[in-house]
């Protein structure tokens, strides 16, 4: 598998690195909503509330760089896959939607506290179903005919789909649980790491489930997959995700704060690894490759300029204003 | 049981539903942002907390406010590709990018430094702090000019060429794509339209708070602070709206047409229609009451000037006419009426009756919500005077669309329509509800909760602030 490295190439690492900036600092945000409802009223909620709250708005941002850069950078895969996902997109909008002005909402209205409660929990589990769904849908591929979606609007649905639903689902589960071991204490913690177990177990076995199944989805998947000597680089995914996987519960166990964490992140940087072996050079399986989709050169060397300055700059302020609120939450939190 | 009806109509009422709520936000976070930044400005400056208690006031209703646009906001990002996936494959390659601009420039900055801004007063130094309310200002600004340039390159579109598969591509130069012919008159109008939406907000609250106490020393600050603003930019705002006329009227002359209410050419001469109902199957407007000639004043600056009307475009060209006739006329009368208040405002400023003339502060909390009237009035004169094009005079709306299915969009047009009441009913009545009760001295940071000082590097200067 021989990368030429491109100006689309190039893009192509650049969109995958929003999404997955996307995918692990939303998906934080999202598990604790997906969780919540297990915390206790009071304190513990308050915590794991008040714990993102500086920074869930800079994190959904990647969705929005995420949407914008596909739309710039690879306009025909931005105008395929949205329609041919259109419940499931529009759905996780509107999820979206309660989980962040339940942020707010919450505060302001302590008599309707349970309310909010409910739709941030909601808002994130539809969100965070919803985008496994699209995920899954993109893997199974997508019916494309005179450059546009060829399909209906239920195409989406299937049994792999609701399979990559659930797995994104417990994923962000172990990424929000492992968060609250790094930043709340006492019972809060305690609740948490328990939390880190299970959904840790889940998550290994979602990914287990679709690493199975999508090598059957193409023949193109299993090539890529298992072919020599190809194999010799991909057989280490999955070597390494189990070594990492054996430190995340040992340190778990150990009760280490920031590790689980950090492993939790390594653990969806290899399964975005695998999704990358998967797909590549293809955007939309199997008929829109990424020299398919892309914008003209013009427009990729635009973007590229601003995104070389701009993007380190960003990252450095992101970095600090995770800085001003390192160290564990308190029980008074800064909301 | 939804097959039977037009996909693109409902995808068109979907956007402009989403759209028309979202703007609403924006339009008062621009403004407020920068009038949180000028409080804490004046607060380092002058050390009176009088306007740390202010900034501290108006930072709680910016955060609910700022959380709806967000929210608001990411739809808007996505509903291209969902609904109009067509117009996406064929602009994608020139708006794409200047939206790409747009998060990379305005949203990261504006949610990065939000958090700092809203909690971290006790985390960060004061001057960090007044960075960091500097750059949402900032953010907000920036993200107005990235999608107004989006805007208004669809509406006066340059510096692209089309090829065979109908897509449009970059020129040589993008400073032509982003500085198309309408955006700085569209601009200026937009951002000033935010400052004077939020000046009469703040206003109307001061007011509000005048008229129950009118000692408070608070009330009087916001209330004096906006009618100054108001008093000031109207007028600015009505020149700059005459400007973006005349530029229409040279780009787009059949909006113009259309706001005007001319049917018909008129070659010595066209009269102002003030008011009348548009009567869009006998192509003409019924009971008008029009000043002579005034129009053709207004528009080529001679009173004998020929105005071509609508009888001049094709009709399946045309623009819808009653709607742009009625939100053109609204949105005009409600900024001569924002004039008036700032007038008044200054008589009673040279009578020094500011603070106790009752009925001005009624008529200021009248005023109050209508900024948020007149820019979506004008929104709507503008978009809708676009039609029947997303890209002006090259791409047409019912060719623009995704391969939609009706029941599929009339259920989520529905689930717009009632998430967006509840919650953004829900937030405005939170937001309402915080501007009822008055600012003190003393106000607390956002939510009442004890801030917990920082873990390894207290911040001093703020440790010395809370014993003031």
């Amino acid at each position: 598998m021989a990368i030429n490295v491109d100006l689309t190439t190039v893009w192509a690492f650049i969109i995958a690195f929003a999404v997955f900036m996307y995918v692990v600092m939303d998906g934080f945000d999202l598990g604790i909503g997906i969780l919540f409802p297990t915390f206790k009223v009071g304190e513990e909620r308050d915590q794991a509330m008040n714990s993102i709250a500086p920074v869930w708005d800079g994190n959904e941002t990647w969705l929005v760089l995420g949407g914008g850069g596909l739309l710039a950078a690879f306009p025909l895969a931005y105008s395929v896959i949205l329609p041919a996902t259109y419940p499931p997109i529009i759905a996780m909008l509107l999820g979206l939607i309660f989980r962040g002005v339940a942020f707010e909402f919450r505060w302001r209205d302590p008599r309707h506290r349970p309310l909010w409660d409910m739709a941030f929990s909601l808002g994130s589990f539809v969100a965070a179903f919803c985008q496994g769904l699209v995920l899954g849908a993109i893997l199974q591929g997508v019916r494309v005919e005179n450059q546009a979606y060829a399909g209906g609007w239920l195409d989406w649905l299937s049994l792999f789909t609701l399979l990559t639903g659930a797995g994104v689902v417990v994923g962000y589960a172990l990424l929000g649980s492992t968060w609250l071991v790094w930043k709340v204490e006492g019972s809060a913690e305690a609740h948490a790491r328990r939390l880190a177990l299970y959904a840790g177990a889940a998550t290994l076995i979602a990914m287990a489930a679709v690493s199975a199944a999508t090598p059957f989805l193409y023949l193109e998947y299993w090539k890529r997959w298992f072919d020599m000597p190809g194999v010799l680089a991909t057989a280490q995914v999955p070597l390494l995700t189990l070594i990492v996987a054996f430190l995340f519960f040992r340190l778990l166990r150990r009760g280490a704060m920031a590790a689980p964490f950090l492993l939790a992140l390594a653990l969806f940087a290899l399964g975005f690894a695998g999704l990358g072996i998967s797909l590549f050079p293809y955007i939309v399986p199997d008929g829109i490759t990424i020299w398919d989709a892309a914008a003209p050169e013009r427009s990729q060397v635009f973007m590229l300029v601003g995104t070389a300055i701009i993007m380190p700059m960003i990252l450095a302020y992101t970095a600090w204003a995770y800085w001003v609120f390192r160290g564990k939450v308190g029980t008074h939190g800064y909301h | 049981m939804f097959n039977s009806l037009d996909p693109v109509m409902l995808a068109r009422i979907q956007f402009g539903f989403t759209v028309s709520f979202h703007f609403i936000f924006p339009s008062f976070s621009i403004g407020l942002a920068s009038y949180l930044a000028v409080l804490e400005g004046l607060w380092l400056k002058t050390g009176r907390t009088l306007y740390l208690d202010l900034f501290r006031y108006w930072a709680k209703i910016f955060a609910i406010a700022f959380a709806m646009g967000v929210v608001s906001g990411i739809v808007m990002s996505y509903q291209f590709g969902t609904n109009w996936s067509v117009f996406s494959t064929k602009a994608g390659p020139v708006i794409g990018p200047l939206m790409a601009y747009e998060v990379l420039t305005a949203f990261f900055l504006e949610a990065g430094f939000l958090g700092v801004m809203l909690f971290g007063m006790k985390k960060v130094g004061r001057g960090l702090h007044f960075t960091a309310t500097c750059m949402v200002a900032l953010g907000t600004f920036i993200s107005a000019f990235w999608i107004l340039s989006v805007n208004s390159w669809m509406q006066t579109p340059t510096g692209f060429v089309v090829d065979g598969d109908g897509r449009f591509l970059p020129g040589d130069s993008w400073p032509t794509i982003i500085f198309s012919p309408s955006f700085p008159y569209r601009l200026v109008h937009t951002v000033i339209a935010a400052y004077l939406t939020t000046s009469l907000v703040v206003g109307a609250v001061g007011a509000w708070h005048l008229l129950r106490d009118r000692t408070n020393p608070h009330a009087r600050k916001m209330f004096s602070m906006a009618m100054w603003m108001a008093a000031i930019v109207a007028p600015v705002q009505i020149v700059v709206g005459d400007a973006h006329g005349l530029n229409t009227l040279e780009h787009q002359p059949a909006k113009v047409m259309a706001m005007e209410g001319h049917y018909d050419s008129h070659p010595d001469g066209a009269p102002l229609i003030l008011f009348g109902v548009p009567n869009s199957a006998e192509k003409r407007i019924d009971h008008a009451l029009e000043i002579p000639k005034a129009s053709s004043l207004i528009l080529k600056h001679d009173l004998d000037a020929p105005l071509p009307g609508l009888d001049t475009i094709p009709d399946d060209r045309e623009p819808p006419v009653s709607v742009i006739f009625w939100s053109f006329r609204v949105m005009v009368a409600l900024g001569f009426a924002m004039l008036g208040l700032g007038l008044w405002s200054l008589v009673g400023r040279w009578r020094r009756r500011l603070y106790d003339w009752s009925w001005l502060h009624r008529a200021a909390v009248v005023m109050g919500p209508s900024g948020f009237v007149a820019v979506v009035a004008g929104w709507i004169t503008t978009e809708v005077g676009r039609q029947p094009y997303t890209v002006y005079g090259h791409l047409l709306t019912n060719q623009s669309h995704s391969p939609l299915a009706a029941p599929a969009v009339a259920a989520s047009l529905i689930a717009f329509v009632l998430v967006y009441f509840a919650v953004f009913g829900a937030g405005t009545w939170y937001i309402l509800h915080l501007m009822h009760r008055p600012a003190e001295a003393h106000e607390d940071e956002p939510d009442a909760t004890p801030v917990r000082t920082a873990g390894i590097t207290p911040a001093p200067a703020f440790g010395a602030q809370v014993g003031e």
